[in-house]
Order: C-alpha cells, then structure tokens, then sequence
C-alpha cells in the first residue's frame, strides 16, 4: 500500500505557513509591521470584506506575519485552520464568545490556570454564562455536570498546577456524546508533545507565551480548530448553523464547511472584540517554533533529572511529575505523552521553624539561577509560589479542590546544564529549613 | 438552497444571494468525496458579480438528499434535472477534477444549452491509483491522506494558504472525513471507468476554459493535452506551483481567470 508522504513535524515548524518573500527573497519571515493594505481597486476592496476573495483589510483581522504564525500551527496540530491571538486568555475569551450566548453553560476542570478559573467563575457569569468545574481524574463528572445549556467542556492537557493528565478520548467521547466539543489549553505540552486533535479534542488553545515561544520575550495565545466537529448534526450552536446579521446573513457552515469555527471566530471576534497577535510578537513566536522540538526535547529531560533529584531531597515532603513512579497518571501520561510530560515539576516544601509558607518563601528567594516570576516555559528555570501568586484569588477550599497547598513549590524547568539546576536547588532547599 | 428533485433534496449553495433564473447561472461541480464548500470564496465573488450561482451538493454528498451516483453519465443526467427544475437564463457550467468530468460530459449531453464550459483539473482519463480506490471502497482514512498529498503541490504542502490562518491539508482532510461513508469510494469507481472525455469534448461548440496547475500530479497537464485538442474553442490557463486542488491553492488566480473567461463569453 503506498503511503501519503507529508512534511514531518520538523520541517513543519521551520517551515509552514511562509515562503521566501517573492519580492525581496526574505528568507526569515518578515514583520509586516502595517495596519492596514492598499486595495488596487473598490470592487477588489468590496470583495475582501464581503469574503468574497481572500486577503488582508486590517491588522487587527489579519496580519501576514500573524498569518505565518497561524498557518504554522495549524499545521503542527493538524487543525484546519488557527488564529493567533493577543494572548491565551483571549484564545480562550474568543473560544467562548464565538460559542455561546447569555444562557450558556460550560463544564471545565477545576484543575485550571488561575486566570481561566476567574474567567469561568467570576467573569462570565456577569455576562449569563456559568460554568460548573469538575475533578478532571473523573470524567464522569463531566458527563454528570453537562446541562441542556451545556455548549462546551474545556480542561488543560496537563492541569495547572496539579498535573493531572486529562484523559483526553474518554472526555471527547463524552462530550461527543452529548453534541458538544472539547476544547483543551495545550499550553504545557505543545503540540511536540501531544496532539489532541489525534485524541478527539475538537478545539486546541495554547498560551504561546510559554513554550511556543520558549524565550518569555513575547505574549500571545493562538486557537486552533480541528475542523471535525460536526456542528450540524449538533444542533447547538446557532453561531455555526444559522444566519448572521453580522455578515449580511452568512451561515458559516453551509459557507466554509470544517472551517466554520475558525472562520467565524476571526469574522466576527477578531473584527468586533479586536484581541488581536501583533505582527512583532508573531515574528518572536515563529522562531520559537523553529526549535520547539529540540527545546521541548531537552526541557523534559531536565524536567525528569530534576524531578528525580527532588524524590530524594530530604527538605521535600512530596513531588509531582507525571513520569515519575507513583503519579496517578503515569499509566495515562505514557500513552498519551509518550515523548515527555513536559517540565513543569510541583512539590511541597517540608515546613521548617516558621512554617511551610516561610520555608517556600525563603527557598524561593536563596535560588540563583532560578528566576521567581508568574511564567512558565522559559528557556530559563522559572519558580513561583502558586498559592501566594497565580492561584492567588481562589479561597481555601478552592484551592483545595485544586490540589494547591500552602507548601507548594512551581517549577518551570529550563534549559539551562543540569547539574547547574540541581546544584542551586539543592543550596536553596538547604536555607530554607533554617 | 434546497431543490426538489423528483422527491429528493438537492443542496446548492448561491453564495449570499438568492437565485435569480432571469441572470445567467454558473453552476459549480465539486470532485470526489467533495462538497460545495470545496468552492467556498468563488461561490461568493460570483453570486456578487452577476451571476446566479449554484454550488451544488451532488446527490449524497454534503445536504444532499440519496446516494451517490455510479457514473460520471449518470451525475451529467442528474445536472440536467437539477438545471430542468430552475430554468437559468443562461448555463456556465464549472468542474473540478471529477466535477470537471461531470461538467463535460452534461455540455456533451446538451451542447446547445451550454454558453460555456470550466475545468479545472481535469484530464481525458482520470485514472485512480490502485492503492487510493482500495482504500476509499473500505472507507480508510488513509484515502483522505493520499488525495491530500497527492492533491496538493509540494510548495502548497509548505502552506501559504491565501486565507488568513486556513491550512490546506487540514482542510482537504476534514472535508474529505465530513463525507457519509462508501461516497468516496463510489465517485473514485466513477472517474476510473470514465472514459468517455474525448468523444465528450468533440460533441462541445461553447468555447471552454481548462485551468491547469502546473504541478498538478493527479491529473497531470500532459493528460490535458488530448482533450484540448478536441474542444474547438479553448483557452488553457496555467498556474505555476499549483497542484490538482487549484480552487483551493489559488484562490484568488482561480476567480480572475474565471471572471475574465465569463466576461470574454458574455
């Protein structure tokens, strides 16, 4: 039988999405640093907004070098389409807004970053929309928490900071069931590591903040459609199926067929909420992707080194890494992340004299080559204290529902000489039982 | 639009406006396994420049009603019922790969009626890799993977679609995937025993356009070659880099080649 023969991932991330430049023989993507595009005639003008001819009208729709950056991951997650965005909370705001109206319901994983736990439990809902949050370990908590209103279910591949795996085909299956999609924030594994489309996950975002870009010098969020889901058959999702006023009575699946999210989603939410990518944080993120797998590859690697010198650190109390023996999900991480769990490592700091918060606070503050910051996916080692910081708004019982204690240590593993790491660990755990 | 077809549901798309039989119709045919959606943005320039379009669903493909149908003779007779329920003014008539096969067979069926002919991607054998029909007959996805491959040149397998963010293969795969299951297989039979593109083209006195991408490896240029020498009045139109999915890789070229042939037969 003879076999298709597509580029690898590899080629893919140096090169989808652009061509060198036809005038100029730009072999690095430029940056269309432009608003806005001459239109050679009105008719031609009249044909690009009426999506009639494809092109560019105005940056904050679309953007040639935003364009490459999109093109590129749709094409590393096998989607139809992707649209970068001014960050990943707005991937997720844009996701929900060209879903649902007032009235909708989403069922996510309470095992979430903190910003998109607000967003579901404390912005939404100003605007009608409620979500019920559920222990991503269960999946049947989402199949029991879907209401008649229910138009999406969104969980991490990898939670935040919990590192729970989600079970990816066993929740598509349920939501699939019930004619909704799954979307997932595949913020902590890339697509090197795991392509949720290949698992039945309709909808992908990703914070391209993190490791996309890999050198936390540019914010960005970018969403990706698989194109499969059936929104027809579904019968849920107005926005996909019926006419929009917006668009002089546009059905936009009867118009683009699969690539009827992605096209409404720039149509109407790129036009009208504007959270647009920038064509300069595009260019840093496009050559993220160009060594995304050889960074990815190595930050496991430390990742796992780490994880495995914290096991035996007597200042640690506990350690979560999905590889490591005794993870719940090391069963579910192998099948599903069989390149790596990624690299962020949590653990919880043994209390000394002034408690388990005063230990994390000193040892956070005696590291040297770690950087404290709220950021995760740096080339460098980043560290961060989440219940003091990015799980911040969350009460105590939230932050117990989310698996976050007081003692818990966030490590983002760079890639930076391993023994260095490990020594400056070491030193820090040290001082912070003093 | 849905049309009533002797108790069927046929499934056009008109591109935003209403059709209007009084303006002359350009009727647009999908390839194998394909809907009208494969002619997304061309369907809308049309329906905005002055014609009545219709994107049709062929019958089991996309919103349209029953199976599909086993020869490319039988798509032709079908096109002519659908065109008989709506009476257009004037009939251009546009395929891609094997809708370009339907479209030249229909204007062979009724050379009179035709004002002209577009195809694009088209050959006088449209000849399907042994590999590719098994595939498509036990409904393997692998088939979508061999069409997108195949389909697409190796500078558009790089990317570069024209809309904004779009990826070529993923959409060539879904759409592909979308389709009810056995239709692919089905169209592929059908473009394999069709063999009847030269005595077609002899039968055909409207002038035609034939759009060629010059990478095209499913259908060759040089497999044009035959069926151009036997339409009395064509206009070849080739463009550089472009695979079989020229409608979908060249968007843009596709609607101004088109629009200057229509205007140049108006």
């Amino acid at each position: 039988m003879v076999e298709a023969k597509f580029l690898k991932f590899d080629t893919l991330s140096l090169h989808a999405g652009q061509h060198p430049d036809p005038i100029n023989g730009a072999r690095a993507a430029p940056i269309y640093q432009t608003t806005s595009y001459v239109f050679p005639d009105v008719d031609h003008a009249a044909s690009l907004f009426n999506l009639e001819r494809a092109g560019h009208i105005y940056s904050r729709i679309s953007n040639p070098t935003v364009a490459v950056f999109e093109e590129r991951m749709a094409a590393l997650e096998g989607g139809v389409g992707a649209i970068g965005t001014a960050s990943g909370q707005a991937s997720l705001m844009l996701a929900v807004l060209t879903l649902m109206d007032t009235g909708g319901h989403i069922v996510a994983s309470r095992n979430i970053y903190g910003g998109s736990h607000n967003l579901f439990l404390h912005t939404l809902p100003r605007f009608g929309i409620k979500t019920t949050l559920v222990d991503p370990r269960n999946p049947e908590e989402f199949r029991n928490s879907i209401l008649p209103e229910t138009r999406l279910l969104f969980a991490e591949t990898i939670g935040n900071p919990g590192l729970e795996i989600l079970d990816i085909p066993v929740v598509a299956s349920i939501a699939h069931e019930s004619g909704i999609p799954l979307m997932v924030d595949s913020t902590f594994t890339t697509p090197y590591l795991m392509k949720p489309f290949e698992h039945g996950a309709d909808i992908i975002m990703h914070s391209a903040t993190k490791w996309i870009g890999g050198h936390g010098v540019a914010i960005g969020g970018v969403l990706i459609d698989s194109g499969n889901f059936d929104w027809e058959r579904s019968g849920k999702f107005p926005t996909m199926t019926e006419p929009y006023a917006g668009y002089h009575g546009l059905d936009f699946v009867e118009e683009f067929g699969p690539s009827a999210f992605i096209m409404r989603a720039r149509a109407e939410g790129m036009r009208d909420f504007g959270a647009c990518l920038s064509p300069q944080n595009a260019f840093y993120l496009i050559q993220g992707l160009e060594t995304l797998s050889i960074r990815m590859k190595s930050h496991v690697e430390n990742a796992l080194a780490i994880a495995e010198f914290l096991m035996d650190a007597k200042e640690v109390s506990w350690v979560r890494y999905p590889d490591l023996e005794g993870h719940p999900d090391k069963d579910l991480a192998k099948k599903l992340l069989p390149k790596g769990s990624g690299s962020i490592v949590t653990f919880g700091i043994k209390a000394g004299p002034g408690g388990a918060r005063k230990s994390g606070a000193i040892f956070i503050e005696s590291l040297e080559v770690f950087s404290h910051l709220a950021n995760v996916g740096d080339a460098k080692s980043l560290v961060i204290h989440p219940a003091s910081t990015t799980h911040q708004q969350m009460d105590k019982e939230e932050l117990k529902a989310a698996g976050v204690g007081e003692e818990m240590i966030r490590v983002s593993v760079g890639l930076e000489d391993t023994a260095d790491l490990v020594s400056d660990l070491r030193q820090a755990l040290r001082l912070s039982q003093k | 639009m849905n049309i009533d077809v002797n108790g069927s549901r046929v499934f056009a798309h008109t591109g935003g406006r209403n059709f209007d039989p009084s303006i002359p119709a350009l009727i647009l045919i999908h390839g194998a396994g394909n809907d009208h959606t494969f002619w997304g943005m061309q369907t809308r320039y049309f329906a905005h420049h002055g014609y009545s379009v219709l994107a049709l669903d062929l019958p089991g493909h996309g919103r349209s009603d029953g199976k599909p149908l086993s020869s490319i003779t039988d798509m032709a007779s079908w096109l002519w019922k659908v065109i008989e329920c709506l009476r257009p003014s004037q009939i251009n008539l546009a395929g891609h790969s094997m809708g370009s096969l339907i479209a030249l067979e229909a204007a062979a069926m009724h050379p009179d009626k035709t004002k002209s002919l577009i195809l694009a991607g088209a050959a006088e054998r449209v000849a399907v890799h042994k590999d590719l029909l098994e595939a498509s007959l036990k409904n393997d996805p692998s088939s979508y993977d061999m069409i997108t491959d195949w389909g697409f040149s190796k500078w558009s397998h790089l990317g570069g679609h024209q809309v904004p963010g779009l990826w070529m293969q993923g959409g060539s795969k879904a759409l592909l995937a979308s389709g009810s299951t056995g239709v692919l297989g089905c169209d592929l039979v059908a473009c394999n025993e069709y063999t009847q593109a030269i005595e077609a083209a002899k039968k055909i006195i409207c002038p035609s356009l034939i759009i060629i991408g010059s990478k095209d490896r499913m259908t060759p240029p040089a497999m044009a070659e035959n069926l151009i020498k036997n339409l009395v009045n064509v206009e070849i139109q080739s463009i550089e880099s472009t695979g079989h999915m020229i409608i979908v890789e060249r968007i843009n070229e596709a609607i101004d080649i088109i629009a200057d042939f229509l205007k140049q037969v108006a």
